[in-house]
């Protein structure tokens, strides 16, 4: 388990590396945050000693290198827009992102599996041709689209849920949460069912061909050989084995799920991180562009980390390798 | 009581879209305790049909429609699927043909065999280890507790087979299925676990159906051997008898065909052709494309099993009498 931790934090260290690099490099070639920051009214004079200032003028290398010190110690820059560094301003809109990706993905896990399991079981029932249907049609429909209509049905005509915003938070050691109010959790509904609405129909396919494979195995057919019952042939012994890949895309599907906050907070007016990057992108805000793609990446790193120890425990195989 | 298994008139179709398609035909046979039956056939003779339709677990769209499977008096093939469930792994066991298929890789050994007792047995979990302990033991298990608490990845292909053995005697069944149990294991090892399985029908009491291509092997272990033909047993009888007075020519084949008392670097004798696949099973005769005594009877009329000489040896060839007489 020890050696498995090292090589893990070795490897994520290499890809944060990597990360900053390509977002040093874009924020280096594009813009030019001196003029971002004074104005188009000063002088060049003024503007080349602002830079020297700054260390712009100094060799891409030795800025890069800078960047990566000044990163290692939790400064990430300074947002032009908001005159905060970066970091803090990041920190302050994670929580609502968080919390929508979170929210999604238990609406993903707790609507997939329970599908996708049961139209694997009974793949001629009327219920999992119908779920089949609408998946191929639901892999088709873009996010916002979805977010839109039900935007129309529960916020405009039936008029139950908040269209937009997150309603009322608390805020807990600097935390400020939506899921611990009733008004915070009805704002989150149609946001986070837009958010999975992505992913729904990807999972309960895999789910639903995974678990198809697995039935269809010597070991099952050994298991009702054996006389168990049926509960515990499909839930132990085939749910099991369908988990193994089911978890590892999990972790790359968080991934797109983050993406896919962009669109998402936009629509719902969610004031979080993707909300942010889009605004910074309207102003240029280079670096508070490049301070969400290192904590966005540092996020996906933390999350894969997580799932593969998650697959180690259910992966006997994979936790022997670890060990030696 | 009678016998311990009586198969009779067993017919096994699959639901196809163009029509069903008959599997299995007709077979009878019976098996009493302690005695060894060898099914013995090319792939796709309907074997392992056979052997699956005893647990009633052919796979879909596979159902039997006729005949009866009697088991301890009661016929199996009218039992619901409740009852069944509760005598399969319990009073019929079955060992499948390759031991690095059949245990699930996520759970441990111990989990797999306790399952079996706890579904089975009203006994306690730790109970339940002591027989699965008892059961390792019995197959020769070397350091059985450590083996316990491992996962399949964790043990070699034998010894695999060897769990799997011990997972089937758990709740002391009087009747062992095993289909291909030593196909997919080294030579070497193969000897071993036969041994057991003939060693375990004797001490334990049990009835063994061993559904396998191998003639050698059968001729080793078994007291009566099946040979099967596209769906159909051609020849039955005591092994010894098979074995050294063949009267079906495809037995006879079979057993030419065997690499015994050959010199080196010489060709070993084959069965022209292939068996036919069951949408094309020949009219008469399902043997007579491949079939070296064959006459015009053959090509209209299938041959029905003729009991032969006394010795509960029957076959079901219409030259049997000519082939005598060309002795």
């Amino acid at each position: 388990m020890f050696a498995f931790i090292v090589r893990r934090i070795i490897q994520s260290i290499v890809v944060m590396l990597v990360i900053s690099f390509i977002g040093f490099s874009v924020q280096h070639n594009i813009g030019d945050p001196v003029r971002d920051m004074v104005g188009e009214r000063v002088s060049v004079e003024e503007r080349e000693a602002i830079r020297d200032k700054l260390g712009l003028n100094d060799p891409f290398w030795t800025q890069y290198i800078r960047f990566v010190g000044n990163a290692a110690k939790g400064d990430l820059g300074t947002s032009y827009f908001h005159s905060k560094p970066t970091l803090q301003v990041i920190l302050s809109k994670a929580p609502a992102t968080l919390e929508l990706v979170l929210v999604s993905s238990i609406i993903i896990i707790l609507l997939t599996f329970p599908i996708g399991i049961y139209s694997a079981l009974f793949p001629r029932s009327l219920f999992s041709k119908i779920v089949m249907g609408f998946s191929t049609i639901g892999v088709a429909v873009p996010v916002f689209l979805t977010a839109i209509v039900l935007i129309y049905i529960f916020g405009v005509e039936l008029n139950w849920l908040p269209a937009y915003g997150r309603g009322e938070t608390v805020n807990i050691w600097g935390w400020e949460t939506g899921l611990l109010t009733w008004d915070g959790l009805r704002h989150l509904i149609l946001p986070s069912l837009s958010l999975s609405s992505i992913m729904l129909p990807l999972y309960i396919r895999l789910i639903r061909s995974e678990m198809m494979e697995v039935l269809e195995t010597e070991y099952i057919k050994f298991a009702w050989a054996k006389g168990l019952n049926k509960n515990r042939v499909w839930l132990v012994h085939a749910f099991k084995n369908t988990l193994l890949p089911v978890v590892t895309v999990f972790g790359v599907e968080i991934g797109i799920l983050f993406a896919f906050t962009l669109l998402t907070e936009t629509v719902f007016q969610w004031q979080g991180m993707g909300f942010m990057f889009l605004e910074a992108v309207e102003r240029s805000d280079t670096a508070l562009l490049v301070a969400y793609l290192m904590v966005v990446g540092g996020m996906f790193v933390l999350i894969n980390t997580v799932i593969d120890v998650i697959y180690g425990f259910i992966n006997p195989m994979v936790r022997i390798a670890g060990a030696k | 009581m009678g016998h311990l298994l009586e198969v009779r008139n067993l017919e096994v179709k699959f639901a196809l879209r163009f029509g069903d398609l008959t599997a299995i035909d007709n077979i009878s046979f019976t098996l009493d305790k302690k005695e060894k039956l060898g099914l013995v056939g090319e792939s796709g003779a309907g074997k392992s049909v056979t052997g699956f339709s005893i647990i009633n677990l052919i796979s879909k769209p596979g159902y039997i429609s006729g005949g009866s499977i009697l088991f301890e008096d009661r016929d199996l093939s009218k039992l619901s699927t409740g009852e069944m469930r509760k005598l399969r792994g319990h009073r019929i066991s079955m060992i499948f043909q390759d031991p690095m298929m059949t245990l699930n890789p996520v759970l441990t050994i111990g989990t797999q065999m306790t399952e079996t007792v706890l579904a089975h047995m009203k006994v306690s979990k730790s109970d339940a280890m002591d027989i699965a302990l008892e059961k390792l033991k019995k197959v020769y298990i070397p350091s059985p507790e450590k083996r316990l608490f491992q996962y399949p990845h964790e043990c070699s292909g034998g010894m695999r087979q060897r769990i799997v053995i011990a997972i089937a005697l758990l709740t002391n069944p009087s009747l062992i299925v095993a289909d291909e149990p030593t196909t997919a294991l080294d030579v070497t090892i193969q000897a071993g676990i036969m041994d057991l399985l003939q060693e375990l029908c004797t001490t334990e009491d049990m009835g063994l159906i061993l559904i396998t291509h191998d003639l050698a092997v059968v001729s080793q272990v078994t007291d009566k051997i099946a040979v099967m033909y596209a769906g159909r047993i051609i020849e039955t009888g005591p092994t010894e008898e098979i074995v050294n007075n063949p009267r079906h020519p495809y037995t006879k084949g079979l057993i030419n065909s065997l690499p015994g008392g050959l010199q080196a670097g010489s060709r070993l004798a084959q069965i022209p052709g292939m068996m036919p696949t069951l949408t094309d099973i020949p009219d008469g005769c399902a043997f007579n494309p491949r079939c070296t005594i064959n006459g015009p009877i053959c090509l209209e009329k299938l041959p029905e099993l003729r009991v032969l000489d006394g010795k509960n040896h029957s076959a079901a060839c219409h030259m049997l009498e000519n082939d005598q007489r060309d002795k």
